[in-house]
């Protein structure tokens, strides 16, 4: 058993757990941070996504005690006008990639903030890509919805990118 | 029930504010915030795990166990096998008397048995205090077989296949004239096999059970699509009454058919808690999910059409070989669609099913259909290039006024109508006939159509509504959720049915001790209950009206039923004439609230809910086809250097009646184009011809479509009402993958001039 100070959504966490533990488990069977989606628990599906440090980060791939002292944002520790956008944009139906989903959204929107470019991206040293939907598209393909609710995702984040602009 | 649904719809119509209109879903906020629950995120005090060990041959029996590592491992509580595992009573055989019989998994009495039934049955169960410990010693439980031979390929098993007979549920062979003899005389026909591979439903949420035992009382959290059956289920399986059985499925996440049965998952993680007194969760590993639940079965079909030179039809051909699993499975309705589509003198139909020692297969996305409408609707294309005639325009010279098999009418088909609106929004007119005549740099350019056909269901539907004094309404059927936006669409119902905001509607469903609701299959989920859900409404008024006409003061005094309109919170004598609202109809009669119910829940009032059921649907068959409908227009861009192909535009044009809520609807129809594409373009599941073994059991290897994948899906719907439907009403839920397939082939075939007619069109089948 290792002793971990996690740090969830702004609040410190203490666990005892074993080294093998992953970040996903200890946040859904520890902590009851339930938010969080296990859709296939070897990186393929995005349902697991949360922020560390405000990157994204597949929490099934990532062990718990690498994460001591991060800081960790789970969809519960999310509030932002890209959750309301999906609902009006209808981006989810079942619901259980919509946390994956948001979260490595927000991340996404960063990413591209910063000057990330995409494998869509003409050039990849031009500045201020606009952040189509073929853009978004492809920097959101490592999250899977089943539903198929992928146009009303594009849809609510390319709004929200809209509206983040504009300010 | 019926009758008063049929009264309902001029009123539902002229009425509906809230009916038809894109209301968010009203459990968006719980699944944008986390705060949604699925079955693996109850916590329960001393929750415990569970781990399945899955057999490692395709046929045999058990000669050893050796649990003593396993056991060792820290935290391990209970190492569950054949050789210690109580006594659990087998699935039952199906029974037409009970409906709740047709969802066993397989016929299989886990770890009641030494004997093996396919590569990846459950032969223990081991539970532990961390998931980790779980899955550590179920890796350490060591299995000795006597394996014995086995038929697990199908390609190789084709010759056993047998024709299946009809039922009433499945209308089986068709011959109608001599379709070989026409077609051999026809000016121009074509003569094509096609093969779809198996395929998994991959809902993103992984099958999971909570189960906890109170004494003889059982509480069940799972995803399901039929939480009564389930129930039912669970009960004959322990020796329990049902009634102690609760099945709590508020959210499901994904299910697209496979959260329909009860599979071996259920069952255990329900005996692991029997076993060892404490709640057991068991969350299925993607891979444990390939393993122990069914998926689609692989097709072999053929299609032969032939046609006078002006594209007449003359004979139509379809024949199809499915797979099922000895231990359990379906036969596929490949040929349904292939009976209502073409106006052919000479029809032949015929399914033909092998079993194997392999897993059941069981309904996935318009089991059938979907695979089906992709051969179908490939071959119609292959005859239109023959006839050199447009692929639309075939369609239409051959669009049935009446079934094409037995003459029954069409309850609705505007099919034609369907094609003209997604044509003039794709811009059909713009295509170039010739195969690779429309290129684009590197890119070939290939535009294609087919039409999506699926028939619609209507099971029976137990509702309660109960209507309070402050003017809210609680509505409470035990249907299911899987994201199709049920609770949303019941609530637009209810608000219009008795004229009160759909704000003050709330809807409970999702859990077995409510009202039995249908079991959500056949997109028939929200016809169901809107029909039960329209009943209750009006048993709900009259009971109003009624506690209204004791009072002397009442300005309804005098008035009947049918001379009233709910509206604005309460009754009124037509749009001007005098009402009160509710809210001062309960008051005056000191009544807390009034509630409504269709449906009993005794054994009685299923048995006569079951009886009526048939009764309806065998008479509804007598009369009618009924049936959504659509046309699927792509286009699709391939690299010629590749052969990848992309998919660049969509339009799906459908009639699906009356459509309840603009926004999920859409939402779904897409969802069903999303899934066609996977199966049209990369969507497989590979065996190991030898033992059966799924060698892909995970999504990073069975390649779902992805964002990247899916362009801007633009679905139109007619909004015609079905007039023999509540509210008009016919299911969304599965008609929009029918034709996906086909509609890709054939624009691929536009692009590129290859015919691929062997699903998935990989690019390496067009270099
Ligand atoms: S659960 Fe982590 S990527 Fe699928
Ligand atoms: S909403 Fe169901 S998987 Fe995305």
């Amino acid at each position: 058993m290792v002793e971990i100070h996690l740090r969830v959504n702004g609040v410190t966490r203490s666990l005892d757990l074993e080294p093998w533990v992953s970040l996903l488990d200890a946040l859904r069977e520890r902590l009851d941070l339930t938010g969080t989606k296990k859709g296939c628990d070897q990186g393929a599906c995005g349902a697991c996504t949360v922020l560390a440090d405000g990157e994204r980060i597949n929490s099934c791939l990532a062990l718990a005690v690498q994460y001591a002292g991060r800081e960790i944002t789970t969809i519960e520790g999310v509030a932002h006008p890209l959750q309301a956008a999906f609902v009006r944009h209808d981006g989810l139906q079942c619901g259980y990639c919509t946390s994956g989903q948001i979260c490595s959204a927000l991340a996404m929107l960063a990413e591209h903030r910063a000057g990330a470019p995409s494998a869509v991206t003409g050039d990849p040293a031009a500045t201020g890509v606009e952040l189509s939907r073929a853009e978004i598209a492809e920097r959101m393909s490592g999250n899977l919805c089943r539903c198929g609710a992928y146009n009303g995702i594009v849809s609510a984040i390319q709004e929200v990118a809209e509206m983040e602009t504009a300010r | 029930m019926t009758d008063v649904q049929t009264r309902e719809l001029p009123a539902g119509r002229t009425t509906g504010r809230n009916v038809g209109r894109p209301i968010d879903r009203v459990d968006g906020t719980a699944k944008t915030t986390g705060a949604a629950r699925y079955a693996a995120e109850y916590p329960y005090p001393g929750l415990t795990h569970a781990a399945l060990v899955h057999a490692t041959i395709s046929r045999g029996r058990i000669t050893s166990v050796d649990t003593a590592e396993a056991a060792a491992v820290p935290g391990v509580l209970a190492v569950i096998t054949h050789l210690n595992a109580p006594a659990m009573k087998p699935p039952p055989p199906v029974s037409p008397l009970n409906l709740s019989t047709l969802v066993s998994g397989t016929t299989v009495n886990y770890l009641n048995t030494d004997e093996v039934h396919w590569d990846g049955q459950p032969v223990g169960v081991v539970v532990a205090e961390t998931r980790e410990a779980a899955l550590r010693a179920a890796a350490l439980v060591r299995v000795g077989y006597r394996e014995l031979p086995a038929t697990v390929d199908f390609a190789a098993g084709q010759g056993d296949a047998r024709p299946e007979k009809s039922s009433p549920i499945q209308p089986g062979a068709v011959a109608k004239g001599d379709a070989a003899a026409a077609i051999a005389a026809a000016a121009v026909s074509v003569d094509v096999r096609y093969t779809t591979p198996p395929h998994h439903h991959n809902a993103i949420e992984p099958h999971a059970t909570t189960a906890v035992w109170d004494g003889d009382r059982l509480t069940v959290h799972e995803g399901s699509q039929s939480i009564a059956w389930m129930r039912s289920h669970l009960a004959l399986r322990f020796g329990v009454p049902a009634a102690g059985v609760r099945v709590i499925s508020p959210y499901v996440g994904g299910a697209f058919g496979g959260k329909g049965m009860v599979w071996a998952g259920t069952v255990l993680t329900v005996l692991a808690a029997r076993v060892t007194g404490r709640p057991v969760r068991l969350a299925l590993t993607r891979e444990g999910v390939y393993r122990t639940v069914g998926g689609r079965t692989p097709s072999a079909q053929r299609v032969a059409l032939g046609a006078s030179a002006d594209g007449a039809l003359t004979g139509l051909i379809h024949t199809s070989v499915t797979r099922t699993g000895r231990v359990g499975g379906m036969p596929e309705q490949v040929t349904s669609a292939s009976r209502h589509l073409y106006d052919v003198p000479n029809i032949t139909l015929q399914q033909a099913t092998v079993p194997l020692d392999l897993l059941s297969n069981t309904a996935m996305r318009a089991p059938g259909e979907s695979i089906g409408t992709f051969a179908l609707e490939a071959a119609i294309d292959e005859l239109a290039c023959e006839l050199d005639m447009d692929p639309i325009l075939l369609r239409m010279r051959n669009e049935p006024a009446r079934d094409p098999v037995d003459g029954k009418r069409f309850a609705h088909r505007m099919l034609r109508e369907a094609y003209a609106l997604g044509a003039e929004r794709f811009g059909w007119p713009e295509r170039t006939p010739r195969p690779g005549s429309m290129r684009d740099g590197k890119w070939l350019v290939g535009m294609g159509v087919a039409t999506a056909y699926h028939p619609s269901w209507q099971f029976s539907a137990n509702v309660t509504v109960r209507l309070a004094a402050d003017g809210t309404v609680v509505v409470r059927c035990g249907f299911h959720e899987m994201g199709m936006g049920g609770a949303t669409a019941q609530a637009q119902i209810a608000a219009d049915a008795l004229g009160v905001p759909f704000e003050a509607v709330r809807v409970e469903y999702g859990d077995s001790d409510l009202p039995t609701g249908p079991a959500a299959g056949g997109s028939a989920q929200t016809a169901s209950v809107a029909a039960g859900l329209l009943a209750a409404c009006e048993k709900l008024k009259r009971s109003v009206l009624a506690l209204a006409r004791r009072s002397g003061d009442s300005p309804l005094r005098g008035r009947r039923p049918h001379d009233l309109q709910a509206r604005d919170g309460g009754l009124w004598a037509g749009a001007s004439g005098p009402g009160e609202t509710y809210a001062a109809i309960l008051g005056r009669a000191g009544r807390a609230s009034v509630e409504a119910r269709v449906g009993s829940d005794t054994r009685a009032g299923e048995i006569l809910g079951q009886a009526k059921f048939i009764a309806k649907f065998l008479r509804d068959r007598r009369r009618w086809v009924k049936a959504a409908c659509g046309a699927q227009f792509c286009e699709v861009r391939v690299d010629s250097d590749t052969g990848e192909v992309r998919v660049s535009r969509w339009v799906g044009s459908f009639d699906v009646g009356t459509v309840i809520n603009a926004k999920t609807t859409a939402g779904q129809l897409r969802g069903g184009i999303v899934m066609g594409i996977g199966m049209a373009l990369s969507e497989e599941t590979l065996l190991d011809p030898r033992t059966g073994r799924i060698m892909n059991p995970n999504l990073a290897e069975y390649h779902v479509p992805v964002h990247a994948d899916i362009p801007p899906i633009d679905v139109h719907y007619l909004n015609e009402p079905d007039p023999t439907m509540p509210l008009g009403l016919i299911g969304v839920g599965e008609v929009s993958i029918t034709g996906v397939a086909a509609a890709i082939s054939n624009a691929v075939y536009h692009a590129t001039g290859k015919r691929v007619r062997d699903l998935p069109i990989t690019l390496d089948k067009l270099l």
